[in-house]
């Protein structure tokens, strides 16, 4: 093989560069988010489990049968009863109060940027930054 | 013995079919799950029936106020610039509806007119000038035969058949302004900037109501979320404490037109009433006395 020293040293290399990416961040995954659950109340409409892979299907049914069929409560599997309402029910004072701390750490850690508070109205939070700025 | 051209042929003619052969399975291999669970948004048949074919108890409120053919009577006697506002005020702080100056950029779900403008044809210059002077409460309709239903291409917004209330699917609304051109009314805006820039007073936004995006079409609702609630709507609400104060007839009623016994049935019954361009057959169900 002509050159062959320099063809070996030149596809080390330029493995080398193409796996950079894969070893120079090894370990350095960024920490999965966690959402601060409400302390009040301990029970969501439907479990844990199902709530994080479906949380999005069950908004869109709440969101339909409240808008389309005019069936404004939900009623869960053990019966107790819940008016179907994002701004109301789910980011109630009781429950996910805030947004920062529930919504948001999963939705920023996945890039997704879901387009239900250009309506819907997020509870207010006081500003963290600004409130130690004050004092 | 080599390869022959025969030979050739035929091994090329046998793996071109595996190749083909692939897809073709694949798409044979149908698997009826998927495709349900697909079509169903990830969601059991029977989850989707619970929400949908089947009401458990207690899944409708047992206080909101159930009606057939909702309808207002607005008498116009009753009414002057105090409660006409007060009305429009009450209104527009529930649905979160923004103050915009500009009026090409306003929405408004009620608004009063000038009784040409409220009823157009029954004009003529020797009208009492009273009458000239009189806040003409005005807001949609909620047409039995609604011309912007039946243009709207994402059915955003429809006819309750429950109730007969025109509202609106904000989640649906693309902007178009079908509705806009079709209503005959002007009961309909469009939200040319984004409405929550305009929420300045410390009392907005509502946080029980959502407020609009840049982009879609609003109007009055009915208060049919107050009507879920086993509330009148805000304006009759209004009207009726600030007609009861200053000893007038109710400038607003609100009630079942289907049901005999009702308060609008009433009030039509002992007086003359009118309703807004009735010739173009769209069926008012907000009713005038004039």
């Amino acid at each position: 093989m002509y050159d062959g020293g320099k063809i070996i040293a030149g596809i080390i290399i330029g493995l080398v560069l193409l796996t950079f990416p894969i070893w120079y961040t090894h370990g350095m995954a960024p920490k999965r988010p966690e959402v601060k659950l409400p302390e009040k109340e301990k029970k969501c409409v439907k479990d844990g489990p199902y709530m994080k892979t479906k949380h999005m299907q069950l908004l869109d049914l709440w969101r339909d049968s409240t808008v389309r069929a005019q069936k404004r409560i939900f009623v869960s599997e053990d019966g107790r009863k819940f008016t179907m309402s994002l701004q109301n029910t789910c980011m109630s004072a009781n429950c996910h109060a805030k947004k920062s701390e529930f919504c948001d750490r999963c939705h920023n850690y996945t890039g997704v940027d879901p387009y239900c508070w250009d309506c819907h109205i997020p509870p207010k939070e006081e500003p963290k930054e600004k409130s130690e700025e004050m004092l | 013995m080599g390869v022959n051209r025969r030979k050739f042929l035929k091994i090329a003619g046998i793996s071109t079919l595996g190749v083909a052969a692939k897809p073709a399975t694949d798409a044979l291999a149908f698997n009826p799950k998927e495709w349900l669970d697909e079509k169903l948004g990830g969601f059991t048949p029977s989850e989707i029936l619970l929400h949908f074919g089947h009401q458990p108890e207690g899944s409708v409120p047992g206080e909101a106020l159930t009606g057939t053919r909702w309808a207002m009577v607005v008498n116009v006697r009753s009414l002057d610039e105090e409660i006409a506002e007060a009305c429009m005020d009450a209104c527009h702080k529930v649905h979160n509806v923004p103050h915009i100056e500009n009026s090409k950029h306003e929405i408004k779900w009620l608004w009063h007119e000038h009784y040409e403008n409220a009823l157009p044809g029954q004009h003529h210059e020797h009208i009492d000038d009273d009458i000239k002077k009189l806040p003409f409460l005005v807001m949609c309709n909620h047409c039995y035969n609604p011309p912007c239903v039946r243009v709207c291409p994402t059915k955003a917004t429809y006819k309750r058949k429950k109730d007969g209330i025109v509202i609106m699917d904000m989640h649906r609304c693309i902007g178009c302004r079908f509705c806009m051109a079709a209503c005959p009314f002007g009961s309909r805006s469009f939200n040319w900037k984004d409405p929550r820039k305009y929420f300045k007073d410390e009392e907005y936004p509502n946080p029980k109501y959502p407020t609009r995006m840049k982009g879609v079409v609003e109007k009055c609702n009915f208060c049919a979320e107050r009507l879920a609630e086993g509330q009148i709507p805000a304006c009759v609400e209004v009207a009726q404490k600030l007609c009861a104060e200053k000893g007038k007839e109710p400038a607003l009623v609100f009630g079942d037109l289907d049901d005999p016994d009702s308060e609008v049935r009433q009030v039509l019954r002992s007086h003359y009433s009118v309703r807004r361009k009735p010739e173009l057959g769209t069926h008012p169900n907000v009713y005038y006395i004039v």
